[in-house]
């Protein structure tokens, strides 16, 4: 268990050094910065907004989901971002500069090493969202005195989309080399993003072959779904609810959502993180 | 009693690269066992394989007993890489504190600090990795080794970015380690600190081992070369003693002798014999 610290603890300085947080609080702040102004400009000037004809919600519900929607996309893209620098060279990157093999060697183990890698970005991934999501979810209140129905299951499911991220960065990271284990995630989550649009464009062009792609893909890529059940709970009893939805940013399906997806994502999770352990203590160093 | 590291009949392949062909070798407690050979022959991949790095494609590796790469096997080991790198923001002092969390070592600072005297780096106990040079890194990462003073301490090439009084110092420190009874693996091409501190030597050349045996046996008298004025002779087999009766039977044959050499071969001379003409 001490070493299981002594190595998160390791990955964390490590971050520290590579002024990784430096960046991403940089970013966040930067996106702090600008959600606020937005969220004052919107809510200042509200009798200006008439939502869409489809939607039937008034314009303070309207404008705070969709404000909010933004900023859970934000949030998401932030931690993936996050997710992934931590991530990306625990195996590969780690060994090609020498810096793996002393620690492996170590009556720690491989698998002990990878979970502990696994559950010290966790830990921090999880902090960073919910506290990008909390603070957004402030300025929304204090700007525009609006609160979704849901608040703190939206942000666990960000959290959570978060986390089969890193899973996936390291798994690749046993595999690919950290420059081109970081491309194959961002292009995951790319693909992921991709199928939550087809939801959008499948319902505009009201074509069921496009949406039951974009369930797919949400299906094999499930932090797009815990992103799309997410924005489903910021407006679970708003009337009009599929128009309403697709409305509140581009990336956002919402055709998957749930406990199935949930239950899906925790499996999704443990199959990759098992994967991850798998092919790590096969690996050649 | 188990071996404090055997390998059996050891293989393996990268792809199509062999580099290793069976490869039997076992380093009793308390000896200091040398590898040597050229680049490529399989040196690193053995003692890898040996302290869990990679996985062999057959055969046996065993550590006190226990398979190699399993967690009792990792336990008595100390390994320094011959490729490695310890995060630059770390201080020394720093580096064997986290090694002795991850051994559970209770030495604490005392630990720490007569490893860091013993590889010459007292001074640098508060300095960071990335101020250190290639040297004191190699250095460090011996230290790092003996953190809990393991059983079986296996070297990938330790003094390969050392200069002649680094050398010294882990010349020191192996002689050091054998008189505690420390057994030891040590991967080297320098054939001079082999010589010196080994009671065994292997010799590998692609993936096999061409030769075996205390660097006394290595080196052994070669003959006697004897020039007289039927030219010059060798005597295979006779040694400094015979020399003295080889010129006495040549004088009473009629011989005029000119010259007497006893051959003795080095290591040097048994290693390239070995290995032939490979350069490393
Ligand atoms: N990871 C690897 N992938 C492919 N080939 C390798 C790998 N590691 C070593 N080799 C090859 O195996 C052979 C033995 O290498 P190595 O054990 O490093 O030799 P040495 O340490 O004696 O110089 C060489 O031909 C080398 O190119
Ligand atoms: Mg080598």
């Amino acid at each position: 268990m001490s070493s299981v610290f002594t190595i998160a603890g390791y990955g964390f300085r490590e971050a520290v050094r590579r002024k990784v947080f430096a960046v991403v609080v940089l970013l966040t702040a930067a996106f702090l910065a600008l959600f606020w102004l937005a969220n004052h400009y919107v809510f200042t000037r509200l009798s200006t907004i008439s939502p869409p004809a489809d939607v039937h919600v008034d314009t303070r519900t309207f404008a705070g989901a969709f404000l909010l929607g933004l900023a859970m996309f934000a949030t998401l893209f932030l931690g993936v971002v996050l997710a992934v620098f931590l991530t990306l060279g625990v195996v590969t990157g780690d060994a090609e500069r020498g810096l793996l093999q002393p620690l492996v060697v170590r009556p720690i183990g491989r698998s002990t090493l990878l979970l502990s890698r696994f559950l010290g970005a966790a830990a921090v991934c999880i902090v960073y969202v919910l506290a990008v999501y909390g603070i957004a979810l402030a300025i929304i209140d204090l700007t525009g005195h609006w609160l979704p129905p849901s608040k703190v299951a939206p942000g666990l499911e960000l959290a959570g989309g978060v986390v089969i991220v890193i899973a996936l960065s390291i798994l690749g990271s046993v595999v690919l080399s950290s420059t081109a284990n970081g491309i194959a995630v961002f292009m995951l989550f790319g693909a992921g993003l991709t199928a939550g649009l087809l939801g959008t464009i499948g319902h505009a062009l009201n074509s069921h072959s496009i949406e039951h792609a974009s369930k797919v893909a949400a299906w094999a890529l499930p932090f797009e779904a815990l992103y799309q059940d997410g924005l489903r709970l910021i407006s679970s009893d708003a009337s009009g609810l599929t128009g309403f939805l697709l409305q509140l940013g581009p990336f956002g399906g919402a055709y998957v959502h749930g406990w199935g997806i949930r239950v899906w994502s925790a499996g999704y999770l443990c199959v990759a993180l098992a994967l991850a352990l798998l092919a790590f203590s096969r690996r050649d160093l | 009693m188990a071996h404090a590291l055997a390998v059996h009949a050891l293989e393996k392949r990268y792809g199509s690269v062999e580099a290793l062909k069976g490869v039997d070798l076992a380093v009793e407690e308390g000896e200091l066992v040398g590898l040597l050979g050229p680049n490529g022959a399989g040196k690193s991949t053995l003692v890898k394989i040996a302290v869990g790095l990679v996985r062999a494609t057959r055969g046996r590796a065993e550590v006190v007993g226990a398979r190699a790469g399993s967690r009792a096997a990792r336990a008595e080991l100390g390994y320094l890489a011959e490729l490695f790198r310890f995060p630059g923001w770390y201080t020394a002092d720093e580096v064997l504190a986290l090694h002795q969390r991850l051994t559970h070592s209770t030495g604490g600072a005392a630990e720490r600090k007569r490893l860091l005297e013993r590889v010459a780096l007292a001074d640098a106990s508060d300095r960071r990795v990335d101020g250190m040079s290639k040297g004191m890194q190699q250095r460090l990462g011996i230290a790092q080794a003996l953190i809990g003073s393991p059983r079986v301490l296996v070297l990938d090439e330790p003094t390969s970015a050392l200069d002649p009084a680094g050398r010294r110092v882990v010349r020191v420190l192996l002689e050091e380690l054998r008189s505690h009874g420390a057994s030891v693996l040590l991967n080297s091409h320098l054939l001079s600190e082999i010589e010196l501190v080994c009671d065994r030597v292997a010799i590998l050349r692609a993936g096999e081992v061409v030769a075996a045996g205390s660097p006394a046996e290595l080196s052994r008298p070669r003959g006697v070369e004897l020039e007289t004025d039927e030219g010059v002779r060798t005597v295979e087999g006779a040694t400094r003693e015979d020399a003295a009766r080889l010129v006495a039977e040549a004088v009473a044959a009629g011989r005029r002798v000119y010259g007497v050499r006893v051959l003795t071969s080095t290591l040097e001379d048994t290693y390239l014999e070995a290995v032939g003409d490979e350069v490393s």
